[in-house]
């Protein structure tokens, strides 16, 4: 990085740390960090979204609907999420593998399942025999995603039905007056105001999303904490930073990471909490009318 | 292939070590279901140990933290909200990884405290396995999640509460012990019954972090991810130890269940505090 680090072992302390820290191990120990940005700023509203389908199922008047939205809410909640994390990214991966093997290879006459081995054809292999490393990675990735997206989509789904039903009954009663359908008047009542009921709810699901992202480690992507163990690991003096055993400190880092990104998401949800109270029929809606005339 | 029978021998206890059954835990092809559901049947142990003592000692400890941040002096309160915000704060699975790496560096032969007239020795050595050590970590984390249901708790007591208390000339300790206590722990309940779930659910994390699994002893999730490195197979393990973590959260609730009823004998029915099982397991 700096020119004067050609010979480390011969600096004074602040230039061996200046070198040691600007390393192309550490930038991708940096990057990781923005991997768990990109990490929360994807599963986020893509949880949101399966959250809000969730919900509607659960809502819905066709019974069938109404079934699958309360089977998957309360399957993925009622089990460790850890478990499915581990289990999403492998049945899932190899879900996909057996429908393209059939696919691609209808004449295959093996069995898939031999012994302890999962047997697709060459051509049926996810990501494909061969990719590059970047495309493994992204497949991994994507994989997370989904299972986070998936567990998360659980929380949100029931928080966001709770806040549907918090709605004022005589609002709806109104609409109903006005002639409205039940569409409309979800579209034009419930929805713009469910938010302010569901937004503790959802404030709390985002930190505790916040405290998953280390899981990725688990995942075999390489994330933060993978970066954190290679790095801050005893390093004899074969290598060009020989440091003793300083995972600790990396893992100090890796806490007031985290810390940082709590408290400041505690913040903006409190911003945003007010800002949607405005001319709500709350507490809080009525104590800024109140503050205000 | 093992019967039934022989694999219950040679696994139910395994989770307790080398001598507690088989040596090596089954391999390959060699794996039954039996085996899966008899080995990851015995790393609940130490589920149930981590989570019971860490429960057990967490609560007096949050009780006295939540008083603590309650307390008007900033002295006290202080600390006790910086505790509780470093530890609810962060992810349970890095402080785990941080705990570990700070122990790994104390001095093995253990550390001397000179009390003046003896001097204890502090054995550091145990701090590096996960009964110990894991133990401490999930103590602590366990304490700042309860102490801030307390703390709630303790904001909510109804007045009327506190006046009669003084109005009968109660101060001090008597008042807490006969009116402040029992009124915050009714209140917390409910929730603490969640917290006793999430706790017992994120033991699942502790052999995947950082402390090491001596003799291949772990808990029952280690043992479900051994099967599915083993076999390939996700779907007969993963559901098994998702099933008795299933009913390790009945048996917790059930037993919460009964410390709820006592709690709100005094109370008319339709006044009493229910228990709603909210899940959300991830810290």
């Amino acid at each position: 990085m700096f020119a004067f680090c050609t010979d480390p072992a011969s600096l004074p302390q602040w230039q061996w740390f200046a070198c040691y820290l600007t390393t192309a191990t550490h930038f991708a120990f940096y990057r990781s960090f923005l991997m768990v940005m990109l990490l929360l700023a994807i599963t986020a509203p893509v949880a949101l979204a399966m959250g809000l389908v969730g919900a509607l199922a659960v809502r819905s008047r066709i019974w069938p609907v109404s079934w699958l939205g309360k089977g998957y809410v309360n399957i993925v909640r009622g089990v460790p999420d850890i478990v499915f994390f581990m289990f999403v990214p492998i049945a899932l991966g190899q879900g996909i593998e057996w429908v393209f093997h059939h696919i691609q290879c209808p004449d295959w006459d093996q069995p898939i399942r031999q012994g302890n081995d999962f047997i697709v054809c060459r051509e049926a292999k996810v990501p494909p025999v061969g990719a590059p490393a970047w495309v493994r990675n992204v497949y991994a990735f994507a994989m997370a995603v989904v299972a986070f997206s998936l567990v998360f989509g659980a929380f949100a789904a029931n928080t966001l039905h709770g806040a549907m039903q918090a709605v004022p009954r005589a609002q709806i009663e109104t609409a109903e007056a006005y002639g409205m359908t039940r569409g409309q008047a979800f579209r034009r009542i419930i929805m713009p105001q469910m938010w302010v009921y569901a937004l503790p709810g959802l404030s709390n699901i985002w930190q505790i999303l916040i405290k998953a992202t280390p899981l990725l480690f688990l995942l075999g992507l390489q994330d933060a904490v993978y970066w954190a163990r290679e790095l801050g690991g005893q390093k004899t003096s074969l290598y060009t930073y020989p440091h003793p055993d300083w995972r600790v400190w990396y893992f100090l880092v890796l806490l007031c990471f985290y810390l940082l990104l709590t408290w400041g998401s505690e913040r903006v949800f409190g911003r945003i909490n007010a800002r949607l109270s405005r001319g709500q029929a709350t507490a809080a809606g009525e104590r800024m009318r109140r503050a205000a005339g | 292939m093992r019967t039934c029978v022989e694999s219950f021998e040679a696994y139910i206890l395994r989770a307790l070590g080398r001598d507690h059954g088989a040596t090596l835990l089954p391999r390959g092809l060699d794996i039954t279901f039996c085996d899966q559901a008899f080995l990851i049947a015995s790393g609940l142990i130490w589920n149930v140990y981590l989570a019971g003592l860490a429960i057990a000692i967490g609560f007096g400890l949050a009780v006295a933290v939540a008083v603590g941040k309650f307390s008007d002096n900033p002295l006290i309160s202080r600390p006790a909200a910086a505790f509780i915000f470093v530890f609810r704060g962060s992810p349970l699975f890095i402080q785990f990884f941080f705990f570990y790496s700070a122990f790994v560096l104390l001095p093995r032969q253990g550390i001397e405290i000179p009390l003046g007239f003896v001097t204890l020795t502090a054995n550091t050595s145990a701090l590096t396995t996960a009964q110990v050590g894991g133990l401490l970590v999930l103590v602590l984390n366990t304490t700042a999640y309860s102490a801030e249901l307390f703390y709630g708790a303790l904001r909510t007591i109804p007045r009327g509460d506190l006046e009669a208390a003084d109005a009968y000339g109660m101060s001090g300790l008597t008042k807490f012990r006969r009116v402040i206590f029992p009124s915050m722990l009714r209140l917390a309940w409910p929730s603490y019954t969640n917290e006793a779930i999430f706790l017992t659910h994120s033991t699942t994390l502790v052999f995947l972090s950082a402390f090491p699994a001596r003799q291949q002893s772990g808990e029952a999730f280690y043992y479900a991810r051994y099967f599915v490195d083993q076999t390939f197979n996700p779907f007969v393990a993963y559901p098994l130890v998702a099933a008795y973590f299933v009913l390790l959260t009945l048996f917790i609730v059930g037993l919460f269940g009964l410390m709820n009823r006592h709690l709100n004998r005094h109370l008319p029915r339709e006044r009493r505090r229910r228990i709603r099982f909210r899940p959300q397991y991830i810290r």
